[in-house]
């Protein structure tokens, strides 16, 4: 039997679990104040995931960069990958929030989304 | 230039707040006035996410939250100046106002709502010794020219200050191609998120050193190298401890002060603790019909906090003006601290004035366990709450019914203080 | 070949280019660094000392005293900022009272007008933030301060309407004895010119002992200060210096003609030439010695701390004069050297005439106006300047209401601002309480669509700090 410490990062509250592992299965979470801290450490050890946040740059917009996420969130592992996968991508003005920038980026089946209006110039 | 019934001095997520607060309240008479060429204020270069989880229970990137409320106030037509800084307010509420189109300008609205924010406490303050190259840059500073113009300000970085601004800025430059090395706090402890410790620095191995501050800058015209080295209790550099890291960056979040020239020119009373204006219950300053909310007020943690404050003020300004401007001569219980509590938002609560609750924000200035939160009313205790930890980071909130306020007549003034649990 | 090379575009350097230029000659100034007012001249008190100092009898007590004679007229002549707000040297025990009374007949001796004693009683009058020690004072009425770079811009800006030349990043590293005059060997290039003058700051003993055998040492003196915000305003009215004597030498605190108070320096002899770091002690030593004289100095409302160098010769004077056949010395010019600027230029520019005989320039303009401050306007005026001109509408530097207007004037002039210190001197971007965290990506962007480059061009202060070191992601 082993315990772990580790700290929710679903929410800003930022809970700390304590995760009884047996067996090199999660047996036991404690210390979280909602069912998503419970999901968070079962994945944390096992799948660690993250949602991926950047920008890129936008073409013929009354700015220059727009702010994009992953739609959902991406094996830790490839958060690199993903950052070089919209490395060298213009987006053309006007951009909206929520349109798809980059589907299904590295193969994990989520896409990259745009999170900020940008009109186009002129 | 037409008059405006409301100026709100501000178009970031606090302006905006109270904006369409005022509008939804019957005002139709409001211009946001905005230095920056969009509305949004700093969300927009909080590409990260966070925001939004008590306000639309959804975590969202800062553009979006700001996004949500833009779209409200370009749908209710709300009026709004972009690229137009406010130069002074006096205290008859006159505001003055540049920008290119209009020039210099004039409004005398009946109500004013400061929504300014902060500014960033830059090096020069800290007056931390050495040179003066180029590559030091306060972390928004930073944040701004990576998010918003895809500039990248260093290579090689190290960040002085573990609020969230430098902890997002620690993952942000690593994912954009620069080396994090380290980052220092001064404090035993990190005045960020504890998901932040691990979103940003754990997941990219960046060190993370308590009670450290930077001692020493090299590099004429450009960084070269930082020096830390661990400080005493009374926040002094302990000879031998210096740790030298060659870099040509320097980041610095070392605390976010509001930003209240404007307050301060029109004559408004000023809270020492927070820098930002005294506010009682409705959010009214000393000056009747100016009302604060959102960082210029305090330094809020969370953005749905600012949201709600603003609303609260933007009802309260549009009411103030349909009352026909009345400055209340109802009576103020002024609020004290105690034992830990280092400043509360508001500082005076008129209960004839409140609503049926009255929303009650505080700091305590220290790391604390195992505590319980009370408000006394006079000597009567009329509220309590355990914490097990409260911490300076984390802004807390206490809703008290205005009926335990009138239930006791006697008490001349609020007491919010830290007890053992 | 050129007639006259001035080595040197600092507060001396660009006095010298100015008075040169009321004559014919085809003159250069050779400056290492990418501007104008780059060494000592962007980092002293400010202060244009009423003379009582310096020894009776030596060059530098005539020069000062002629300078501080000559600042107010100049002000207004070149438009920079001046204010005549007096000086006050502080006696803090009873027992310096020989001291204070030596300072005050030297400076009688100067030549210095209107000084006179005054005991505590007025001076707590003048002065309601003077020390609980303070004893008596040397009340100097014709003590002033000035904005060093104003001062500088103003002398090179007039310099280059009556055409004088300025040549940037020009460090010159050898000079030789040619025909007709003087070979130098520089970053750039050679330079030949017949009388060469050496206005190098620090570095004008290297350049000194290239020529001649008497062999001359200027040691960079370093000055910590501290600057506060301009909310400190009012705290000292007159400059407040302390009578070194029982408790050791103060401090001087002293208000700004910016609206900020100064605070410093410290006097502490270094090696290196180009040691303006603050040191923790230096700063230290400024925060412990600040209360001599003046009471609740408020340190809390520092915005920023600098260092800079005097060059400091030992005998301390100044060296002023022709060394060799075309070579003049202009060395040494440490306090009060700023004070005595437009005198050191007279001087300079009368022995350069006099070697090559040089003639009236007919068409030499006295005057010089400088970067238009809507602030000073009236609103009618403010108003018919934003509608000609947008760019006075758009506010950039929001702690000193700066706008785009005045910075693309800042980068027009000639010689203008190439870099976002340069803008930052010429018209304060950047010089407020959030020091450049607002306004410098915006500088930023101005400057690079003024000089037609890239941001990734931009320099804070020349070649080698840029600020930007690549686009994002490039590195991945």
């Amino acid at each position: 039997m082993e315990e772990k410490n580790l700290i929710c990062i679903n929410c800003p509250l930022g809970c700390p679990l304590t995760v009884t592992l047996e067996g090199g299965g999660v047996k036991a979470v404690t210390g979280n104040t909602c069912p998503r801290g419970e999901a968070y450490a079962r994945k944390e050890l096992t799948n660690p995931t993250r949602i991926v946040t950047s920008t890129v740059k936008v073409k013929g917009g009354m700015l220059a960069m727009a702010s994009v996420k992953t739609a959902g969130d991406i094996p830790k592992g490839k958060i690199f990958d993903c950052v070089k996968a919209i490395q060298d991508i213009e987006l053309p003005a006007p951009v909206t929030i929520g349109q798809v920038v980059l589907p299904d980026v590295c193969g994990t089946g989520v896409d990259i989304v745009a999170t900020k209006n940008v009109p186009a110039r002129g | 230039m037409r008059e405006y019934e409301l100026v709100i001095i501000g178009g970031g997520p606090a302006g905006l707040a109270a904006a369409v607060a005022a509008h939804e309240a019957g005002l139709r008479d409001i211009l946001i006035l905005e230095r920056d060429n969009e509305l949004g204020g700093i969300l927009n270069q909080c590409i990260h996410n966070g925001f939004g989880l008590h306000t639309f229970k959804e975590e969202l990137t800062g553009p979006e939250y700001a996004g949500r409320f833009i779209e409200q106030v370009k749908k209710l037509d709300i009026p709004y100046k972009l690229n137009t800084m406010v130069l002074d307010l006096a205290a008859d509420k006159t505001v003055t106002a540049m920008n290119r189109e209009d020039g210099l300008f004039q409004l005398h609205p009946k109500a004013v709502i400061l929504a300014m924010g902060c500014r960033e406490r830059p090096r020069g303050a800290l007056s931390i010794p050495g040179c003066r190259p180029a590559g030091i840059y306060t972390a928004g500073t930073a944040q701004r020219l990576v998010n918003m113009e895809g500039y990248m300000p260093g290579r090689k970085v190290v960040i002085l200050g573990s609020g969230d601004i430098g902890l997002i800025m620690a993952r942000r430059m690593t994912l954009e191609g620069a080396q994090v090395q380290v980052v220092a706090e001064l404090m035993p402890y990190s005045g960020g998120l504890k998901r932040n410790i691990v979103q940003c620095l754990d997941d990219y191995g960046i060190p993370l050193k308590l009670s450290h501050t930077v001692v020493d800058i090299e590099g004429k015209k450009r960084v070269e190298a930082v020096t830390i080295a661990q400080v005493d209790g009374k926040n002094r550099p302990i000879p031998g401890t210096e740790e030298r890291y060659e870099c040509d960056t320097l980041l610095l979040s070392c605390g976010l002060i509001p930003e209240n020239e404007l307050s301060r020119s029109a004559g408004v009373e000023l809270n020492p603790v927070t820098n930002g204006p005294t506010v009682n219950e409705s959010l009214e300053t000393s000056i009747p019909g100016v009302f604060a909310a959102g960082n210029v007020l305090h330094v809020h943690d969370l953005v749905d906090y600012v949201s709600e404050e603003a609303g609260a003020a933007g009802r309260q300004a549009a009411g103030y003006i349909a009352s026909g401007c009345q400055a209340g001569e109802h009576k103020a219980l002024p609020i004290q601290c105690a034992n830990g509590v280092r400043y509360t938002v508001p500082v005076a609560i008129r209960p004839e004035a409140a609503g049926d609750t009255v929303t009650l924000r505080f700091r305590v200035g220290n790391v604390y366990q195992n505590k319980k939160v009370a408000v006394y009313a006079g000597d009567a205790c009329i509220f309590s709450r355990k914490r097990p930890v409260l911490a300076p980071g984390e802004m807390e909130t206490v809703i008290l019914k205005t009926s335990l306020l009138t239930d006791h007549p006697e008490a001349d003034g609020i007491t919010v203080t830290l007890e053992e649990a | 070949m050129v007639d006259i090379a001035i080595i040197g575009a600092g507060v001396s350097g660009c006095a010298i280019a100015r008075e040169v230029s009321r004559y014919r000659a085809d003159v250069l100034v050779l400056e290492r660094e990418e501007d104008v007012c780059c060494g000592t001249s962007k980092a002293n008190s400010a202060i244009v000392h009423a003379g009582y100092d310096a020894a009776n009898g030596s060059l530098m007590a005539r020069l000062n005293v002629e300078g501080s004679r000559m600042m107010p007229a100049l002000s207004k002549q070149l438009d920079f900022p001046y204010e005549n707000n007096g000086s006050l040297v502080v006696m803090v025990s009873e027992d310096d009272r020989p001291a204070l009374n030596k300072l005050y007949e030297n400076g009688v001796a100067n030549g210095v007008e209107g000084l006179r004693i005054v005991e505590r009683d007025e001076l707590v009058k003048m002065e309601p933030n003077i020390s609980d020690q303070a004893v008596a004072a040397l009340y100097a009425p014709t003590g002033a301060i000035v904005c060093p770079f104003g001062l500088t811009f103003a002398l090179a800006e007039n310099a280059a309407r009556n055409g004088v030349k300025f040549q940037f990043d020009t460090e010159v590293t050898g000079i030789e004895k040619m025909d007709g005059g003087w070979r130098l060997t520089t970053s750039q290039g050679d330079v030949e010119a017949r009388v060469v003058v050496n206005a190098a700051g620090v570095y004008a003993d290297r350049l000194h002992n290239m020529v001649s055998d008497d062999a001359m040492t200027i040691t960079p003196r370093r000055g910590d200060y501290f600057l506060l915000d301009h909310a400190a305003q009012g705290h000292v009215h007159n400059t407040i210096f302390q009578l070194p004597g029982k408790f050791g030498k103060g401090v001087l605190v002293a208000p700004t003609v910016h609206g900020n108070i100064i605070v410093g320096p410290t006097a502490i002899d270094i090696e290196d030439k180009e040691g303006v770091a603050t040191t923790q002690a230096g700063l230290d030593e400024v925060r412990a010695k600040c209360g001599l004289a003046v009471k609740d100095v408020p340190l809390r409302q520092t915005i920023t701390s600098f260092a800079g160098l005097r060059a400091h010769e030992a005998r301390h004077e100044f060296f002023i004069g022709e060394v060799q056949p075309g070579f003049v010395d202009c060395a040494g010019i440490e306090s009060p050297g700023l004070s005595s600027a437009p005198a050191i230029g007279v001087m300079v520019s009368g022995i350069v005439r006099d070697i090559l005989k040089l003639e009236e320039n007919p068409d030499f303009e006295a005057k010089r106006k400088g970067i238009l401050d809507p602030k000073g306007l009236d609103a009618e005026a403010h108003a018919a300047l934003i509608r000609e001109n947008p760019a006075y509408g758009a506010v950039i530097c929001r702690c000193e209401t700066v706008t785009e207007g005045e910075i693309i004037d800042a980068i027009r002039r000639v010689p203008g601002a190439r870099s976002v210190d340069g803008v930052k001197r010429r018209v304060r971007a950047g010089m407020g309480r959030c020091q450049g965290g607002f306004c410098s990506p915006r500088v930023m962007e101005i400057l690079a669509r003024e000089l037609g480059v890239d941001q990734s061009a931009i320099t804070k202060a020349g070649a080698g700090s840029e600020l930007i070191v690549g686009v994002n992601k490039d590195a991945i």
